[in-house]
């Protein structure tokens, strides 16, 4: 990492850390969501950005560590120190299991697989209501204390967030920019080529959707914490479609990528929607924009656009 | 005797065509071999029941004795197996040295690595250089393969087979469609290549690859019809009909 990017870094950084002393608790809140949100649409960046792997089954990671949470805390009283790695390791192995099943296919019928297998849990989470508790969803739940810190302040929340969210994207960077990662992204471009290179193919897009599993997983507890409220609708096919949009209008296969599509999508969601009625029609035609004059997304549209305007320096 | 590779009656059929019929072959550590044939007699789809990309229907494959037939794809390579395409097989958006880095990394243990850094100053992008120097490429090492010309595609494509260190290399047309002066070139650096290594090349470039061959292998219609030295073959009358049009 050269200087000016780790000066880059820490500014940013600096930045979203005192952004909460300056703004109201509704900014705040915001703040918290598009972390929430980017944390997300990371995670799946790894399957699709790096891996070409495009799923429409996201949301089950999401919500799935998200219900097991709350079902614990509710039905069998465990706190969320034993509670959040049980929902992380069940939602891993789920992942694990899916991934085994819808990587017998690839292209159009991988992402058929992943949202037949995302509806049969949404199902669950609808019809299953003696477990799930159906339409109503799981509420009555409480924000954990780490370390005694109140994560019921909204500051203090964000604050956790900032620094799941940091974590999260340090280790998806450590990723992709690893031996593994150079291997996925390799099999994303010429997976034939990588077969007779000595890459078990298969073995690293399993690897990836278990690890994408994983971190969709962190971002379905930091979902619940937040909400302390889980609905079936979280894990249905608009939620998976809203994280695929936060990535490819960011741009897939970018690190910056599915953050910028995440404050895209949650201020349009929550901020605009309050002015425009129909925000949906906006997102629209946002989306619309995006692919026609930046089709690779707005972080890999920007960079061009200021090599263009100010050359290439390299 | 151990043969570099071996295949035994081979029989792959699509449908109700036949395209690889009893084909046996046997190339000797560090051999240089030739198959020939007219277009559709089915040597690609031999090279790709070699390298596991078409499963054959009957018949085994063996590389150095170790039977090989349902292994997959990626094990092949670390048996010391390396090949190149036809139709050029690159990845395009990276460097010259970034797909000869991929071709060191695939026959690495260090491609598991997943929290590990893969840094322009790492180690491997030293041989990528030196490998890329021996096929003459190494001053473009740090240019994309869109920018580079055909001739120098094909030349990477040596590049990436030969970084896997391989024991048998298969090269699947190497001079096709090249100018004259890049299969001059192309021709020089597969003559280069170690005697260490054995070589099975498919090639229409008759002159190139005459002057190659040390046995050849001529298929028709999925068949072997004659397989030998290269002076018995080419005086064959049977692939002088057939082939060579005389």
């Amino acid at each position: 990492m050269t200087l000016k990017n780790s000066l880059t870094y820490f500014a940013l950084i600096l930045v979203c850390t005192l952004l909460p002393l300056v703004s109201g608790e509704y900014y705040v809140n915001l703040g918290s969501q598009i972390m929430i949100a980017a944390v997300f649409a990371a995670s799946l960046n790894l399957l699709v950005g790096y891996g070409g792997l495009t799923s429409l089954g996201h949301a089950t990671f999401l919500g799935l560590a998200a219900y097991v949470s709350a079902w614990l805390y509710l039905n069998m009283g465990m706190g969320h120190a034993y509670s959040a790695p049980v929902a992380l390791g069940l939602t891993t192995l789920v992942g694990a299991l899916f991934g085994w099943i819808s990587l017998r296919a690839s292209g159009l019928s991988f992402l058929m697989l992943t949202l037949a297998l995302s509806q049969i849990v949404w199902g669950v989470g609808y019809r299953w209501v003696s477990l799930t508790n159906g339409d109503n969803g799981l509420s009555g739940l409480t924000r954990p204390m780490p370390f005694g810190w109140d994560l019921e302040n909204s500051t203090n929340f964000y604050w956790f967030t900032l620094i799941v969210t940091i974590a999260c994207l340090f280790f998806i960077g450590k990723i992709v920019n690893s031996p593994f990662g150079a291997s996925l992204k390799g099999t994303r471009d010429q997976d034939k080529r990588m077969s007779a290179l000595g890459y078990d193919v298969w073995k690293i897009r399993w690897i990836t959707f278990v690890m994408s599993s994983f971190f969709g997983a962190i971002s379905g507890l930091l979902y619940v914490y937040f909400n302390k409220y889980i609905h079936p609708s979280v894990i249905s096919i608009t939620s998976s479609a809203e994280a695929l949009l936060c990535v490819i209008a960011g741009g897939s296969g970018t690190l910056a990528g599915p953050i910028i599509g995440s404050i895209l999508i949650v201020l349009l969601k929550n901020y605009v929607s309050g002015f425009v009625e129909r925000w949906n029609m906006l997102l629209g035609v946002i989306f619309v924009f995006i692919v026609i004059f930046m089709p690779a997304g707005l972080v890999p549209g920007i960079v061009q656009l200021k090599t263009r305007l100010l050359g290439d320096k390299k | 005797m151990n043969y570099a590779l071996e295949v035994k009656d081979l029989q792959k059929s699509f449908g109700g065509v036949a395209v690889t019929q009893n084909v046996s072959l046997q190339v000797m550590p560090g051999e240089r071999r030739l198959i020939i044939g007219p277009n559709g007699a089915g040597k690609t789809t031999l090279f790709a029941q070699i390298t596991g990309d078409i499963k054959p229907d009957s018949g085994s494959i063996t590389l150095f004795g170790k039977e090989m037939t349902s292994q997959p794809i990626h094990a092949r390579a670390h048996l010391g197996m390396s090949r190149t395409y036809q139709i050029i097989t690159l990845f395009p958006k990276d460097t010259l040295a970034h797909n000869v880095v991929l071709a060191l990394l695939g026959v690495s243990q260090r491609k598991k690595q997943i929290f590990s850094s893969m840094k322009l100053t790492d180690q491997m992008y030293d041989q990528a250089l030196e490998i890329l120097d021996h096929v003459g490429l190494k001053n473009q090492a740090y240019r994309k393969v869109t920018e580079i010309s055909y001739g120098e595609q094909r030349r990477v494509e040596i590049a990436i087979a030969l970084a896997q260190n391989p024991q048998v290399l298969l090269l699947d047309e190497p001079l096709a469609g090249l100018s004259k002066n890049e299969r001059v070139m192309v021709a020089d650096l597969i003559n280069s290549i170690s005697k260490e290594k054995a070589i099975v090349m498919i090639e229409h470039d008759m002159e190139t690859a005459l002057a190659f061959a040390e046995k050849i292998l001529v298929l028709q219609y999925g068949k072997v019809i004659v397989d030998g030295d290269r002076d018995t073959v080419i005086n064959d009358p049977k692939v002088q009909e057939v082939y060579l049009g005389h």
